[in-house]
């Protein structure tokens, strides 16, 4: 009984890893622009590589019997680092003056940071 | 707070000399005893007890587990439509929160949450500049943010 909950849960969490995983490939193909790919790049995948690594450790610890904690560390590391990448390619992409796709709807943003701003500055 | 967690520390390895009992149990009998002893002195303590902080770090992280799966599933509809009608849009959102750890924890969070990308912040610190995927009224995306993860993290720093 207790084996076949565990089985459909690691089944469960290993497939729902997957699926956002190929949503991620999905967005990058389908989304217009920079910053709308860096929103499938950097977030979906966390959460698909997050299912599939949570899927494998409780794999490990009930089946094998072994209590795998660097793939807990894992986890934790990639939640740390992502946002920071993530951040860092929109801002990085942004000051390079990368235009937002035309379905953009309102840029706070405009004349704060870019060419524009800069342009404000030297004169 | 960090004091009271030595002092909890201090009481349980006071409990183990007295006892005479060197092992984790031992460790654990006299650090729940020294948490009841915090917990009756507690007026004299000039910040509230410690445990009210790991609390409000918990339900953090629960909140944020539980916005992480609801906007991932809205962005996974949005990208498996046939026809995409995203509305992309850079908004400004003030921000009361005013340490660096407070500001960085609050624009992770954001970036994490599916549908929201922090793009910059400004100079002064006050506002965080916000690329949402697919927003429809600025006010519901800021009120939000707003009354989610800025309450939360408030709730957490508050002396």
């Amino acid at each position: 009984m207790v084996t076949t909950v565990i089985n459909v849960f690691i089944i469960l969490l290993i497939g729902t890893g997957v699926l956002f995983s190929a949503v991620t490939a999905l967005g990058l193909v389908r989304l217009p622009d920079v910053y709308t790919r860096t929103h499938a790049a950097s977030k979906s995948a966390t959460l698909g590589v997050l299912c599939v690594l949570a899927g494998v450790f409780l794999h490990f610890w009930f089946k094998e019997d072994h209590f795998n904690p660097q793939l807990i560390i894992a986890i934790a590391f990639l939640f740390i680092t992502s946002p920071v990448s993530g951040h860092l390619i929109g801002r990085a992409s942004y000051v390079a003056g990368i235009k937002l796709a035309e379905e953009t709807v309102r840029d706070d943003l405009k004349g704060v940071l870019g060419p524009e701003a800069k342009t404000d500055e030297k004169k | 707070m960090a004091l009271q967690v030595l002092l909890n520390f201090f009481l349980a390895s006071v409990w183990m000399f007295m006892t005479e009992s060197f092992t984790p149990a031992g460790f654990a009998i006299g650090y729940l005893v020294g948490l009841l002893l915090i917990v009756v002195m507690r007026r004299f303590f000039t910040y509230r007890l410690y445990t009210s902080r790991i609390w409000a770090v918990i339900s953090l992280f629960f909140l944020f587990l539980k916005e992480l799966i609801l906007s991932s599933i809205s962005v996974f509809k949005l990208v498996i439509q046939p026809r995409l009608n995203i509305r992309p849009a850079i908004f400004e959102l003030e921000t009361e929160l005013k340490h660096d750890w407070e500001i960085t924890l609050l624009s992770a969070l954001i970036t994490l949450t599916p549908g929201t990308l922090v793009v910059a912040i400004s100079d002064d610190q006050k506002k965080l500049y916000i690329h949402a995927i697919d927003f429809d009224d600025i006010e519901d995306a800021v009120q939000s943010i707003k009354t989610t993860f800025e309450r939360a993290i408030m709730e957490v720093s508050r002396p």
